[in-house]
């Protein structure tokens, strides 16, 4: 193994920490202010893949397929909060749960009826194909997905400035800190659990419209990533947008260099197949039991308040 | 103002003593179940068999048909095939598409005394010593597109191919098939997690080894994520695999990367011969898109119900095998028949992605097995 294969690696990790990181920013946000549990988060990040490539395709842009896939996102997003959710912050998670769930079953007929059963086509723009060579290590790598990683900082680093130091920002951190007092001081609450939920929703949607480039659009692709990101939060801390992205790129890294190193390490005493074999089993265990050790050390999370 | 009523009161009654009536002119119509995939990822599989069956059956009053969904989950479809067997009391079930689904069917639905006609599962442990006369697969062995591949690695001259398939047991039959005829080295073998997207770590270490070629098996969006990323890498090396990364349902979300791969399939659009061609253009036709391997394999499963049909009576099942046995159906494969196992005897072929106009299809290259069948038959005592 080489050190180039190693770095070549460690960025892959980087760069799929990034992409679960703007999966689980907005989902740690809609739970960490609404106390809301929302399994159709993942649905959103599909609907930002197909609108991405069905407006690519029939414009021949991805930079407006992408814009299209934010906005068709947030829409969808600030559609569901206004006509179901904001029925359920007062009913307990199993309800939200339920009816969360059931969102996913429509938002996966509604796309195969709308976009049909066969995946969509969706290619990375000429500016971003191809590979770039690093002068370091003579490392080759794929130029989009740097353009990943450096899109995911972005986000973050708005993010922050949004929650530190906007006046809506302000009122997200207190909504989150005691939501009936905000509302008593004259906030429109659900306005704003609106807009949050639409941020979340963009944000999903962004990831599906970037991921949808280098992977397969199709029904029912939300639903992994989905895991993946209450993985994120859980490790990272309910709430948490500095927990959300140090998560994700934990579990990035995690899953990435196990999949990778636990086949070369079980090699060393065992013949190839069987490595393989046992290898990418454990691999596959692999962020769980770090949530497990995680949650063993900090119940709440690397970053989340303690209940 | 009552007679309406009246009469139609008359006819409902009129009808309901004609179905408990025996038959006695015409027999009755055979009753199919039809368990498949229609929902979430994997349904494009299950729609194209499903296409291609009607397609086969057309509006034929002697088939009754059941269709249901098994949303790709072995729970339902056991629950289905149950409400199928006990209360719809079908003669003949068929449809379903991924292999764990099939372990948890056909083995109860053969031993209750019905027909499994399978138009795409074909798992090794039916074919062997867990063979049954009342199965019959329509397809292929899961091995053979596999095996086929192996065979034309080698007389491609390839040496040193890496492979790679998804961590479960058609991935494991799958690497097992390519290693049972390929003669070379192996650069690398790994087993990716089972829906796995994103292959950038698996690439890298492609890119690191000394590998000539490239074999995997990763099933519908498996293996469009991995074409995909295979193709922003850049890396020139030939890429091998059996026909379910690039059937005609698939190349259009793959694109351009998947021009001049060369893929395995005992089936093609191009196949010279007069069902093939007959069934390409009515299924363009009805349907407004090209079939697959898939649809052609439904087609088959009909064609063949029917050739059976014309030939004995379902109730009398001795009489029914047979007819099945004797595969009497002009496959859109051309030769087909069954072996011992009630597994196909067919050739294999190797297909390469090629543009026609805007759309991207298969071309036959070479045949990669000549009347092929399946290395478990031996095994099977029927």
């Amino acid at each position: 193994m080489s050190a180039s294969l190693f770095i070549e690696q460690l960025l892959n990790g980087l760069q799929f920490g990034v992409m679960l990181f703007l999966m689980s920013a907005g989902l740690t946000l809609v739970f960490g202010v609404m106390g809301l549990i929302n399994l159709a988060h993942g649905s959103l990040y599909m609907v930002g893949a197909f609108v991405a490539a069905a407006v690519a395709g029939w414009s021949g842009s991805f930079w407006l397929g992408l814009a299209a896939s934010l906005a068709a996102a947030a829409l969808a997003g600030a559609l569901v909060e206004m006509v179901v959710l904001r029925r359920l912050y007062r009913r307990d998670h199993l309800d939200q749960v339920l009816a969360t769930f059931a969102l996913i079953l429509m938002f996966s007929e509604g796309t195969r009826w709308l976009f049909g059963a066969f995946p969509l086509y969706l290619d990375v723009p000429d500016v971003l194909a191809g590979s770039v060579h690093l002068p370091v290590l003579d490392i080759v790598y794929s130029r989009y997905r740097l353009a990943i990683i450096l899109c995911g900082f972005v986000v973050a680093a708005g993010l922050y400035l949004l929650i530190a130091r906007t006046r809506l920002g302000i009122r997200i951190r207190a909504g989150q800190s005691d939501r009936q007092m905000i509302g008593a001081l004259g906030v429109d609450i659900s306005t704003l659990y609106t807009l949050v939920f639409a941020l979340g929703a963009a944000l999903a949607g962004l990831a599906g419209a970037l991921v949808g480039a280098i992977q397969s659009v199709e029904v029912g692709m939300g639903e992994p990533v989905l895991i993946l990101a209450f993985v994120v939060i859980v490790i990272g801390g309910i709430g948490s947008i500095k927990g959300a992205l140090i998560g994700a790129i934990i579990v990035g890294l995690t899953d990435t260099m196990g999949r990778f190193m636990l086949p070369v390490f079980f090699r060393q005493f065992m013949d190839n197949a069987a490595a393989s074999s046992v290898g990418s089993a454990l691999a596959s265990m692999l962020i769980y039991i770090l949530m497990a050790a995680i949650l063993i050390i900090r119940p709440s999370g690397l970053f989340g308040k303690p209940a | 103002m009552f007679k309406p009523s009246v009469c139609a009161l008359s006819v409902s009654i009129a009808s309901i003593l004609a179905a408990s009536l025996p038959a006695v002119a015409a027999a009755d119509p055979v009753k199919v179940g039809m368990i498949t995939t229609l929902s979430g990822g994997g349904s494009s599989l299950g729609i194209d068999v499903r296409d291609g069956f009607l397609l086969a059956i057309g509006e034929n009053p002697d088939v009754e048909l059941i269709i249901e969904d098994d949303q790709r989950k072995p729970d339902v479809a056991v629950q289905i095939a149950d409400k199928m067997i006990q209360s719809e009391k079908v003669d003949v079930l068929t449809g379903i598409i991924f292999s764990n689904l099939a372990m948890a069917v056909i083995p109860a639905a053969v031993n209750q005394g019905r027909f499994y006609l399978s138009p795409n599962a074909g798992p090794s442990a039916l074919a062997g010593k867990g063979c049954h006369e009342n199965y019959f697969n329509v397809a292929w062995q899961n091995d053979n597109l596999h095996e086929a591949a192996g065979s034309y690695a080698n007389s491609a001259g390839l040496q040193n191919s890496f492979i790679l398939a998804p961590n479960y047991p058609a991935g494991k039959d799958a690497l097992t098939g390519y290693k049972r005829f390929y003669e070379g080295e192996l650069a690398g073998e790994l087993y990716t997690k089972l829906g796995q997207t994103d292959y950038a770590a698996e690439i890298a270490q492609i890119r690191a080894s000394d590998a000539d070629s490239v074999f995997f098996f990763l099933p519908g969006g498996m293996g469009i994520s991995f074409m995909k990323q295979w193709d922003q890498s850049e890396i020139d090396l030939p890429v091998i695999g059996p026909a379910f990364s690039f059937d005609q349902g698939i190349l259009g979300a793959v694109g351009d990367a998947a021009l001049g791969v060369k893929n395995t399939s005992q089936w093609s659009k191009d196949l010279d011969n007069e069902a093939n061609k007959t069934f390409v253009a009515e299924f363009e036709a009805s349907y407004g898109r090209l079939p697959s391997l898939y649809a052609s394999q439904g087609y088959d499963t009909g064609k063949l119900l029917l050739s059976a049909m014309g030939k004995a009576d379902v109730k009398d099942m001795d009489a029914f095998r047979s007819a099945l046995e004797e595969a009497d159906f002009a496959s859109t494969r051309g030769d087909f028949a069954f072996d011992n196992s009630h597994h196909p005897i067919q050739d294999i072929y190797v297909r390469e992605v090629v543009s026609e106009g805007d759309v991207l299809t298969n071309r036959i290259v070479s045949t990669a097995l000549e009347q092929h069948s399946n290395v478990y038959a031996d095994e099977c005592k029927m």
